[in-house]
């Protein structure tokens, strides 16, 4: 029932609405855009707003939810407009990069200082830092390990700790085939959960000495022979079918569910994958003890076999024009209380310093070790090329698995791109 | 020219003033939201640009040549194409079949002219999300059916070969009940008596259909053409929740691969170039489309 007051009060907020640059004293609104596909952790995180919200009066925090690929679509053309968020989720490297040159983004290095500065680890703040200025908050990292499926590795006799080099994983995805099973659930649409396996295959071969040379264009560049080594390499698992059927209609969602049903023996993924594996099954259960976790396997003389890992950080950048409130929230999200909240939830492996010891998901704390012992860490090529030549990589693993590229094609097209950058 | 006295002249002054005064208003509007961005768009094209500040990075001519080298953008020609010719060779003739079923008044007409009409009038988006359930052969109803027929589901939306069908049934399916409509008001423009009277001259009903019915029906015709050829060439918004132009960027439509390679990017100087392109296609089609008309008339 619209009563008249009620009628009064919806046209008074959307006029406000219209007009809060105008009126940003009355009602302050932030407007806040977040990836993610956790539903539990976005309802804590929407307690999280009530309990600000509570103890601040006049400011109204506005969560938009996405995931993924939709959510970066929507945040490159959301930025382009007045109605930009204050604060949105990143994946740092070239794509805020990008940003921060065509000058969305606020220069919050005098506020990012003192004690909210120090409460988090030093490394993330760097990453969310660009020629000197920061320009964000970092919550939490990530790190790609090879999940697999305890139980249909001992259907085929394969022990996991068997599984050391490349060659391995070839046999054994050659071995569940034999046995009917699919051994890789990915999400081909998304194209991104494609390339994980060419960068940890680049990364492993070429190590950061061959990132660095193309990245600087100081030496062989994305064309150079690592990278074609990386893509036939690729190329060699793809001819062995591994992915379920229809993958490449499949978003990265739909296959964690798949993997979480246990109907695929392993799922190349950030450490997100497993709690999705579990929000996205069937039973909402997931893999649960019969879930495992890997590094990705070796490959005899390449140059990045340590303790290397394809590895990122997520946090919020505040946009300019963004009211000082909107700073207010976010100094109060990556407060230590609420880090270490998510971090023995389990949400997320936190970016602040010390509230890994709360963590109660034994994964998270394993890589959370394996983190900070990591003698390079590769941050994720789509997101550190920038928005364009990011695409043009995930495009060609796409293309690559489609058969529609050779792997000397792959290469050629990554390093044509990252030239129109100059 | 000598002879115009001046209140001759006063009045036909008077009579452009009023003209252009009441025209204004459409001119600024068409101005300030069609020439204008064209224009803009035009000059955008020639820079290296993020859609943000004033482009500085100029690049001459080297969008095009970028955009001519792409071969997801000869794809995305391909299939803009290939929509416009199954718009043209499926889809009218299928709406006309519709029509002339569906023009004459028996039981239930409007029943049926409601239900083929019905596609139109959801929201593309809306009918991108159903199809892809529809397609999808992990839970969805094609699933079900090949459950049900128990065989191998095909995957059609993961297959870049295949995927672009899907779209194209789609497409059909859509709007096809659009131009169904256009028909069903041209055929009842068309007398009775003409049919009457060559159904007494002893016309068989495809006589009266070649020599009547299609001849009269002409006007229709052009303007379904018109649309379909337009619509197909700015398919966008029902291809990116079926597919988004993959799998393998193997459904792209040029509107489409102007998005996700133009404004996703961040790259709109490129994204301007694409859109001159079509704009040049879509002229050219409407310049040549009327010369072709008045030919006619």
């Amino acid at each position: 029932m619209a009563t008249p007051s009620r009628m009064i009060r919806r046209i008074a907020v959307v006029t406000a609405l219209a007009a809060a640059p105008l009126h940003a004293s009355a009602e302050t609104t932030v407007r806040w855009f977040l990836s993610e596909s956790n539903a539990a952790e976005t309802a804590w995180e929407r307690d999280l707003i009530k309990t600000y919200e509570a103890s601040h009066p006049g400011t109204k925090i506005d969560l938009m939810v996405m995931s993924g690929e939709p959510y970066k679509a929507k945040l490159t053309t959301a930025l382009q407009s007045p109605d930009r968020p204050h604060l949105f989720y990143t994946w740092g490297g070239g794509v805020m990069y990008a940003q921060a040159d065509a000058g969305f983004l606020k220069d919050i290095s005098a506020e990012m200082k003192g004690a909210w500065a120090s409460s988090l680890s030093s490394a993330a703040v760097e990453g969310l830092t660009y020629k000197g200025k920061v320009y964000g908050a970092p919550t939490r990292l990530s790190v790609v390990s090879l999940w697999y499926n305890k139980e249909l590795f001992a259907k085929i006799g394969l022990d996991p700790a068997n599984l050391k080099t490349y060659d391995d994983l070839l046999a054994a995805t050659k071995a569940f085939k034999a046995a009917g099973i699919t051994p890789f659930a990915a999400g081909g649409s998304d194209k991104w959960p494609l390339n994980v396996f060419w960068e940890c295959l680049a990364l492993r071969i070429g190590g950061k000495e061959a990132f660095l040379s193309a990245f600087n264009r100081s030496g062989a560049g994305f064309d150079g022979p690592d990278y074609l080594k990386a893509a036939e390499l690729f190329k060699q698992l793809i001819d062995l079918a591994p992915f379920q059927r229809g993958y490449a209609g499949m978003t990265n969602p739909q296959a964690a569910g798949l993997f979480g049903d246990g109907q695929a023996a392993m799922y190349l993924m950030l450490n997100v994958g497993q709690i999705i594996q579990r929000t996205q099954s069937a039973n909402q259960k997931g893999l649960e003890d019969r879930l495992g976790m890997m590094d990705f396997p070796t490959i005899p003389g390449g140059k990045g076999n340590g303790a290397n890992y394809i590895a990122g950080l997520n946090g919020f950048l505040v946009t300019k024009d963004a009211p000082p409130e909107a700073l207010d929230f976010l100094r109060f999200l990556t407060n230590e209380a609420n880090e270490r909240e998510a971090a023995k939830r389990g949400y997320f492996i936190p970016a602040t310093k010390g509230a890994e010891t709360e963590m109660q998901n034994p994964y998270f704390k394993q890589l959370t070790v394996q983190l900070s012992g990591a003698a390079y860490l590769q941050n994720y090529y789509d997101q550190m090329l920038g928005p364009s030549v990011g695409r043009v990589v995930n495009d060609t693993s796409a293309d690559l698995a489609a058969g529609r590229m050779t792997p000397k094609q792959v290469g050629v097209a990554i390093q044509e791109a990252w030239d129109l950058e100059r | 020219m000598a002879a115009w006295s001046g209140a001759r002249r006063r009045e036909a002054v008077q009579r452009n003033g009023l003209a252009a005064l009441l025209l204004s208003p459409a001119v600024l509007l068409f101005t300030v939201f069609v020439v204008l961005p064209m224009v803009e768009a035009a000059w955008y094209s020639f820079y290296r640009w993020n859609g943000y500040g004033t482009p500085t990075q100029y690049v001459g001519l080297r969008n095009y040549w970028v955009l001519l080298r792409n071969g997801v953008f000869s794809s995305a020609l391909l299939n803009t194409a290939m929509v416009v010719a199954v718009s043209l060779l499926v889809q009218l003739p299928l709406a006309l079949g519709m029509a002339l079923l569906t023009a004459k008044r028996f039981m239930g007409v409007n029943l049926f002219r409601t239900i083929f009409f019905l596609p139109y009038i959801l929201g593309e988006v809306v009918a991108g999300l159903i199809w892809r359930f529809v397609f999808d052969d992990s839970f969805g109803l094609s699933h079900a059916i090949a459950a049900w027929l128990q065989v191998e589901p095909p995957y059609i939306l993961a297959d870049p070969d295949l995927a672009i069908y899907a779209i194209l049934a789609v497409v059909v399916w859509k709007y096809f009940g659009f131009h169904m409509m256009i028909y069903i008001a041209g055929l009842q423009d068309i007398p009775r008596e003409m049919q009457e009277a060559a159904a007494i001259d002893g016309a068989s009903r495809f006589q009266q259909l070649r020599h009547i019915t299609l001849p009269m029906l002409a006007p229709s015709i052009r303007l379904s053409v018109f649309f379909a050829v337009v619509g197909a060439l700015q398919l966008f918004d029902l291809v990116m929740p079926l597919t988004g132009g993959g799998p393998a960027n193997a459904t792209h439509t040029m509107v489409s691969f102007q998005f996700v390679f133009g404004i996703t990017r961040m790259d709109i100087g490129f994204g301007s170039a694409v859109g001159v392109v079509l704009f040049v296609l879509c002229v050219g089609f409407t310049a040549a489309f009327r010369r072709v008309l008045t030919r006619r008339a």
